[in-house]
């Protein structure tokens, strides 16, 4: 019949379906056959890992959901609740909270390793910058998830930065007001971040679902930073790679429960399990670790203007990386400087959280401005000067043949190289 | 050259995390308890002790909201002695035929009574200070366990110089040195069940027990559960990483 799919499953009812929703097709062409680059390291498994983060946060969180009351009178007493009365409350809790540090780690790793190995370049540009939207609707996610206990950090955290906005001119106050629903973070700003925090992760799991439409366009980058010239170069995805991430899935799960059977509040503040108390500040707010650098930049401006607007340009910088970037080589093994000078960015992120959880004073000021400078410096600097400067080593001719052909690199700008090096469209197999 | 890269990238993560920890001037005592450790559990008898120490001193001040008295099943108490132990306070009851308010005897299902209507009772009898509720209280210090005790143990006359507060009291550990309870453990203040000698060292490393217990009621479970999950994820790694090795052999 015209325009049903012929499909290739000879189990009846499996061929009954496909043929009017080929779903069973995509999932074979999209997971068993895709063709993959055989040279991924480990790094690649981040991705995968990134995924069962969010599977295990949703699944976590709706049973939570069940059992929470958003209100900031039974708030407190709901999670402990949770934690004491319904059955696996506690494991529950537990795994949702250190799975939102599982989550970021597991994500910062996979931001680290598109940089290292310039994932982000032509032609996965929009890849990328989906990726950082992502990041951004977990930070936002992660924000609100914190509220909602309604500990001392939960309502001084939420107050610190809804009050960020009223650094915007003349409009400012009346912004924090509407975000708050009322004159200070109260019952209304509780209610409406817990139906937030419900809401974004579909948001995320919708951006992730174009991540990867995207990743399967252009096909995965590879450690070499190479295209795919040959049927030679890859590998079908299943069994190959779903092998190679279930060990990386089971090392994963093995720290995970290490934290939470173990250590389930070593990244949690002590703060949080005192009642919010609108009367009390404590003596220090910090935010989870994972907000550390970014509050470090934020803390490095004395003004609270210039401070926000450079705290959110640190990741919208992201957004533009692609452009950035002018080296024609993806993968930072060719590039002996960038090779460098990527920990000395590692560095300066490391050092920014470090600073972020440290009293703002003394030394530590100066510490957070200087690391805060680098940072922007190898966005702004670095990145865009490097790529003319810098002479790339060959490349090797294609991934199955890790050779360096016999072209000896002449100075200045790029250099020849071999065809198909340069981070151009890659030509589907 | 791969596995470098992984492994200090994995360094470099791990070392950012302990950054997270909150560091304080002086280093607390580090005790042994019972529940330290992987394999750590509770002592039941020490639990029943450190109740004893709650019950007749703490409680008096300190409310422990979150707990139900059918909780002290756990740590040992039979059905009858939990009834009494409900029985022993009154509780406000259900509205009686004209409306009117009406009282009963706690049952093991009611939570543990508060020892002050409201917060404003427990501020005018204690000089305008709360005494903290005690549910998760190991939970909101820093090394709760190590905190708690070291503070019932670290009263001490103020050194020359330093003027306490009215109404204060100086203590090492807690930070400013000057807080608002008295001294709440003397030597054979307590007379134990169980005949244990009741210094102050036994009293408060027994209570802390117990309030670690208030806070954590799951910690021997959890641990349990957690040798169990890292075990079996252990061998899933060494499993999934065999099949990779059988699977890739002819690739390269």
């Amino acid at each position: 019949m015209p325009g049903l799919h012929k499909s290739e499953f000879t189990n009846p009812v499996a061929n009954w379906i496909d043929t009017r929703l080929p779903i069973l097709t995509l999932m074979s062409k999209e997971y068993g056959s895709f063709p993959t680059p055989k040279n991924f390291n480990y790094f690649w498994n981040f991705g995968a890992l990134a995924m069962i983060s969010l599977a295990i946060m949703i699944s976590t969180g709706i049973f939570l959901a069940m059992n929470y009351t958003a209100s900031t009178d039974a708030a407190f007493s709901s999670v402990e609740r949770i934690m004491r009365e319904v059955n696996y409350g506690w494991l529950l809790r537990y795994v949702h909270a250190n799975g939102a540090s599982m989550f970021f780690i597991v994500v910062y790793i996979h931001i680290f390793r598109s940089l290292y190995y310039g994932s982000y370049k032509a032609p996965r540009e929009l890849l990328f910058m989906l990726g950082v939207v992502i990041l951004l609707l977990m930070m936002a996610t992660a924000f609100m998830g914190y509220v909602l206990p309604w500990g001392q950090m939960s309502y001084w955290g939420a107050t610190v930065i809804t009050n960020l906005f009223s650094a915007i001119p003349i409009v400012g106050e009346s912004v924090v007001t509407w975000l708050w629903g009322g004159f200070s973070v109260d019952n209304p700003t509780l209610n409406r971040f817990f139906s937030l925090h419900y809401l974004m992760p579909f948001m995320i799991t919708g951006t992730v679902f174009l991540h990867i439409v995207a990743l399967h366009i252009t096909g995965s980058n590879n450690p070499l930073g190479i295209d795919v010239k040959s049927p030679q170069d890859t590998l079908p995805f299943h069994p190959y790679y779903t092998a190679k991430d279930s060990v990386g899935i089971a090392v994963y799960l093995m720290v995970f429960a290490g934290l939470v059977f173990f250590a389930p509040n070593f990244l949690n503040h002590a703060d949080n399990y005192i009642p919010a108390n609108p009367l009390v500040t404590p003596a220090h707010i910090v935010p989870e670790w994972y907000f550390l650098p970014f509050y470090a930049i934020l803390r490095s401006v004395p003004n609270k203007l210039g401070g926000v607007i450079l705290m959110f340009s640190s990741i919208a910088l992201l957004f533009v990386l692609p452009w950035l970037d002018t080296s024609p080589v993806r993968s930072t093994r060719f590039r002996p400087y960038y090779k460098k000078l990527i920990w000395v960015f590692v560095a300066s992120f490391l050092l920014l959280g470090y600073a972020g959880q440290m009293p703002a004073e003394g030394i530590w000021v100066v510490i957070g401005r200087v690391a805060t400078a680098y940072y922007f410096m190898h966005f702004l600097v670095i990145l865009p000067v490097l790529g003319k400067l810098e002479t790339p080593l060959p490349l090797p001719e294609s991934i199955s043949r890790p050779v360096v052909p016999r072209i000896i690199s002449v100075g200045g700008g790029g250099g020849p190289m071999p065809q198909g090096a340069m981070a151009k469209t890659m030509e589907k197999p | 050259m791969r596995s470098t890269i992984l492994l200090a990238s994995l360094v470099l993560a791990s070392t950012a995390l302990p950054a997270v920890a909150q560091h304080s001037e002086e280093k607390l005592p580090e005790f042994p308890f019972t529940f330290s450790g992987l394999f750590g559990t509770y002592d039941r008898a020490q639990l029943q002790r450190g109740y004893q120490v709650y019950s007749e001193v703490c409680s008096n001040c300190h409310s422990m909201k979150e707990l139900y008295y059918r909780n002290l099943k756990e740590i040992g108490l039979n059905d009858d002695q939990v009834k009494a132990v409900a029985a022993s306070v009154q509780v406000p009851g259900g509205l009686d035929d004209e409306g009117k308010q009406t009282e009963r005897s706690g049952l093991p299902s009611d939570h543990f009574k508060a020892p002050y209507a409201n917060e404003k009772a427990a501020r005018a009898a204690n000089g305008g200070a709360l005494p903290p509720d005690q549910s998760v209280i190991i939970k909101a210090r820093e090394n709760g366990s190590n905190y708690v005790r070291a503070l019932l143990n670290g009263y001490e006359e103020a050194p020359a110089g330093v003027k306490v507060g009215d109404g204060l009291y100086y203590n090492v550990w807690f930070p400013g040195k000057q807080l608002a309870m008295p001294q709440p453990l003397r030597d054979g203040q307590i007379d134990y069940a169980d005949k244990t000698p009741a210094t102050v060292q036994q009293m408060s490393t027994d209570v802390t027990s117990f309030l670690t217990w208030a806070a954590e009621p799951e910690l021997e479970r959890r641990k349990q559960m957690g040798i169990k999950w890292v075990s079996i994820f252990a061998v899933l790694t060494g499993l999934t990483y065999a099949v990779k090795k059988k699977i890739w052999k002819d690739v390269h």
